[in-house]
């Protein structure tokens, strides 16, 4: 839940990308953490695994800069994406004001994906939040996979088995690469932001 | 979906936090929410802490202390503390969704801080009522 100080012009607001684990959600702030790092005064933190997995989230806050005269800090989380750490994914989903939801284009992971959608659907209903009237964006990853031969799931595929009911944005990226990553964190920081733009005037 | 507090409560709460923390010689105090927010942040001009950062790690470790407790049957953890060789941090719940973490130096007491940060929260307990309510 955002927080807004009318003291000090500021809004605080926690974006958090989701998804079954090696997705790439990770990925996707290491690039954001690098590409702007003058918007970010911070190092990155993370938190991880003797295996290199997330082990309780990473965090990077981002400063979007100023609407109706309120500085707009957003803060980054990535959750950790392996089935056993469901109830530190609920934590981190705690006020959660929007969601990237990173799916992993592999064909391999198709149900996964389909798993971990599922699990942020349980987990936001926990924290009181709908998946259906929260920010949402999909981020369908690793398409340059399809380059090097390896199987990657059809958008047509994806879209069928993840947004057919969500009918939220979707973004095919490559996060690796650094494509379209930036488009992600545009499209939830902009359906952030006017949620809560409302409320700002 | 979103919460403010208006600027006398927001003066309010620094102002007890300065009189009954800061003036006791801490070094820095934070008053968060358990999505990580900062609401108010006090310090001495000498710290220079990444703040955004240990507040959401602070709203995280409390959170995994919140469920291990429920775990082993109590409710919560209402405290925390961590003890450095120059630095400590003690972490307490005021009201149901926020946490005041202190930062503070060897030369001021745990026991008297406790103490003193009880109070603290009974008082801003009193000033965020009417926007809980």
């Amino acid at each position: 839940m955002a927080f807004i100080n009318p003291k000090k012009k500021e809004v605080q607001a926690k974006i958090v990308y989701y998804g079954p684990g090696r997705g790439g959600k990770t990925t996707n702030l290491e690039y954001i953490y690098k590409r702007f790092k003058n918007r970010i005064k911070t190092d990155m933190v993370v938190i991880k695994t003797h295996g290199d997995r997330t082990l309780f989230f990473d965090f990077l806050p981002f400063d979007v800069g100023k609407i109706n005269g309120y500085d707009i800090k957003i803060q980054l989380y990535t959750v950790p994406g392996q089935l056993k750490y469901d109830a530190t994914r609920q934590l981190v989903l705690r006020g959660a004001d929007g969601v990237v939801f990173v799916a992993d284009s592999l064909t391999v992971r198709r149900e996964k994906n389909i798993l971990s959608l599922k699990n942020l659907q349980k987990n936001l209903t926990a924290n009181n939040k709908n998946i259906f009237t929260i920010p949402l964006v999909l981020q369908y990853n690793k398409r340059d996979l399809e380059k090097q031969g390896i199987p990657i799931l059809s958008l047509e595929t994806l879209e069928k088995d993840l947004n057919s009911q969500l009918k939220v944005p979707s973004i095919e990226a490559s996060a690796l690469a650094g494509t379209n990553v930036a488009l992600t964190l545009k499209n939830i920081i902009s359906l952030t932001v006017s949620s809560l733009k409302k409320e700002l005037t | 979906m979103s919460y403010t507090f208006g600027p006398e409560q927001l003066d309010g709460i620094e102002e007890v936090l300065q009189n009954d923390l800061m003036n006791l010689g801490v070094h820095s105090v934070v008053l968060i929410d358990t999505a990580g927010n900062i609401i108010t942040h006090l310090d001495n001009g000498e710290m220079g802490h990444d703040i955004y950062s240990l507040a959401a790690l602070a709203a995280g470790n409390f959170g995994a202390m919140s469920s291990m407790a429920k775990m082993i049957g109590e409710k919560e953890f209402s405290l925390l503390f961590h003890k450095g060789i120059k630095e400590n941090l003690h972490f307490s719940k005021v009201s149901t969704d926020f946490l005041l973490v202190t930062i503070f130096g060897n030369e001021v007491s745990l026991g008297f801080l406790r103490l003193k940060v009880a109070e603290a929260i009974e008082k801003i307990d009193k000033i965020l009522e009417p926007s809980l309510a």
